[in-house]
């Protein structure tokens, strides 16, 4: 498996290469989930103000 | 100068806040002071070593503009928003962006020009050369009107904002980066004995362009923030 | 008919309905380019000559700085829709665009700084793609700020649509003024960010990466853009039907 700890290894630049991708991968997966968060409380916050709204 | 007409208008209001300015005349120092403090702050700060305050002054003086300008420049709107003359101005029958200019020249002649005239003690505190204090006045009055022109569009953005005065640094400074780049570099230049007709060019433009671009931005962020 | 469908994708209870039928697909197409693009990246492309594997770091770095300007231009260019047409969903993606593309931005800041560590031997340099970057991250900051700082929605749009067309403007010179202060601040060394003919194995990585990062903006933004319209149509009946299902 020298193919593998070699592709790891980045040629000696493995610290940078590999902190690139993560902060990459860290920053999109934030973006993409923080309107998935939002949608739902959005949702669930507009079904209580209707339901609250009926009840009066 | 009939009545009604858009010179006469101009006029008016340039008159009318030149008035008011005078009559808070110790209101008017402060941004001078302002800028003379800041500058002085940096040999204490740095080191004395005139080497060391010549290579930095240019750059220091005109980030110390930048800052006066910045904090002059929440009031340009401010008191005619809150007693209901900026309604006014954008209902009258004349161009906004004319109205604009006037309230810009006004507070360019008040918060601006004095800067050019303290300008050559501040060179002679952080040891600049003679060609290069004129350069640094030159630079001044071509882009200080430039500060005042970006910067009315961003206090007529920010202008009905509870907090107007720290969001507006952030709209406002990346703005002027141009401005300093070129005028700080000018008056290096200037100290190395160079020419400077480029730099100078360079600023020109950029007054051209805010003169003619800026008052529009600044009379549509006014309808919008009014709205 | 152009015009007749370009008017039934401005109401808002339809566009939210059509966006979230093409999220899904956007996502599969944005996570097949990726897997593309880092298997060219890392695994195929050959190791350059004078940086070595570092250099792979491009393949984010560049494509994130693309985005970081792609996605202002969308930003100043929905919002003068909305300033001038009024167009409701215009003022959405406009406002919906600007927290991707400050993320694109910082991402490219940062890999750029990593970049550089190895390179150059110090986590920051006054490069004048990085300084140009930087402020440009100011730039949207400010369209965040502004956003946030107004409470009506209509007029926080309008009021960010001036800002970012501003901005516009002067992108091009803060670009010129930046480049020009660096080339004379510069040291001997000489940017190495692109060079003047590319592997063809390391340009493809570069083009499959730009396309998924497209995507990905794609996907987020109409992500976003559902959110937005939730809020501000919440007193309306079709929410509540929404809702109610």
């Amino acid at each position: 498996m020298s193919g593998l700890s070699e592709f790891l290894h980045m040629g000696g630049y493995a610290f940078y290469v590999w902190t690139s991708y993560g902060i990459a991968l860290v920053v999109l997966l934030a973006t993409a989930l923080s309107p998935i968060r939002q949608r739902r409380k959005l949702l669930s916050g507009i079904a209580r103000s209707v339901r609250r709204n009926r009840a009066q | 100068m009939r009545p009604g007409s858009l010179s006469g208008a101009f006029l008016l209001l340039l008159r009318r806040d030149l008035i008011l300015a005078f009559r808070r005349r110790a209101e008017m120092i402060n941004p001078l002071l302002f800028f003379i403090l800041v500058t002085a702050m940096f040999p204490l700060g740095i080191g004395a070593d005139p080497a060391l305050l010549k290579a930095v002054g240019p750059g220091v003086i005109w980030v110390a503009a930048l800052l006066a300008a910045l904090l002059s420049l929440d009031g340009v709107f401010r008191s005619d928003f809150e007693d209901g003359s900026l309604e006014q101005f954008l209902l009258s029958a004349h161009p906004v962006s004319i109205l604009v200019l006037a309230k810009v020249l006004a507070h360019w002649l008040i918060t601006g020009l004095p800067l050019l005239i303290v300008a050559p003690l501040l060179a002679v505190l952080l040891n600049l050369p003679g060609t290069a204090t004129t350069v640094l006045i030159i630079t001044l009055a071509l882009g200080t009107p430039v500060l005042s022109l970006i910067g009315a569009v961003g206090v007529a953005l920010t202008v009905g904002l509870r907090k107007g005065g720290m969001i507006l640094s952030l709209l406002v400074l990346p703005l002027y980066v141009p401005v300093l780049i070129f005028a700080a570099n000018a008056v290096e230049t200037a100290a190395a004995d160079l020419p400077v007709m480029a730099h100078v060019s360079l600023l020109s433009a950029l007054l051209v362009l805010a003169l003619s671009l800026s008052p529009i931005a600044t009379a549509a962020s006014l309808r919008i923030s009014l709205s | 008919m152009i015009t007749r469908y370009f008017h039934q994708l401005a109401s808002p209870p339809y566009f939210y309905r059509i966006a979230g039928r093409f999220i899904p697909w956007l996502a599969v197409a944005f996570a097949l380019f990726t897997l593309a693009g880092l298997y060219t990246g890392l695994v195929l492309a050959p190791p350059d000559y004078q940086q070595g594997d570092s250099y792979r770091i491009m393949f984010i770095h560049v494509p994130a700085a693309w985005m970081s300007l792609f996605v202002y231009m969308v930003m100043a260019g929905a919002g003068s829709m909305g300033l001038i047409w009024r167009m409701k969903l215009a003022e959405v993606v406009a406002i919906s665009s600007a927290p991707i593309g400050a993320s694109f931005t910082f991402l490219a800041l940062i890999t750029g700084s990593i970049w550089g560590k190895p390179m150059w031997g110090t986590w920051w340099v006054w490069d004048a793609r990085l300084t140009s970057e930087l402020i440009l991250l100011f730039l949207y900051l400010g369209v965040i700020a502004l956003h946030n700082a107004i409470d009506d929605k209509r007029t926080a749009a309008r009021a960010t649509a001036i800002l970012a067309l501003v901005g516009v403007v002067n992108i091009p010179i803060i670009h010129y003024s930046v480049e020009w202060w660096n080339t004379l601040h510069q040291g001997p060394t000489v940017t190495k960010f692109d060079k003047p003919s590319i592997d063809v194995r390391m340009l493809i990585p570069l083009l499959l990466m730009a396309v998924a990062f497209k995507l990905y903006y794609a996907t987020v933004v109409l992500m976003r853009s559902r959110c937005e319209i939730l809020e501000r149509e919440r007193n309306t009946q079709w929410v509540k039907e929404l809702v109610e299902s």
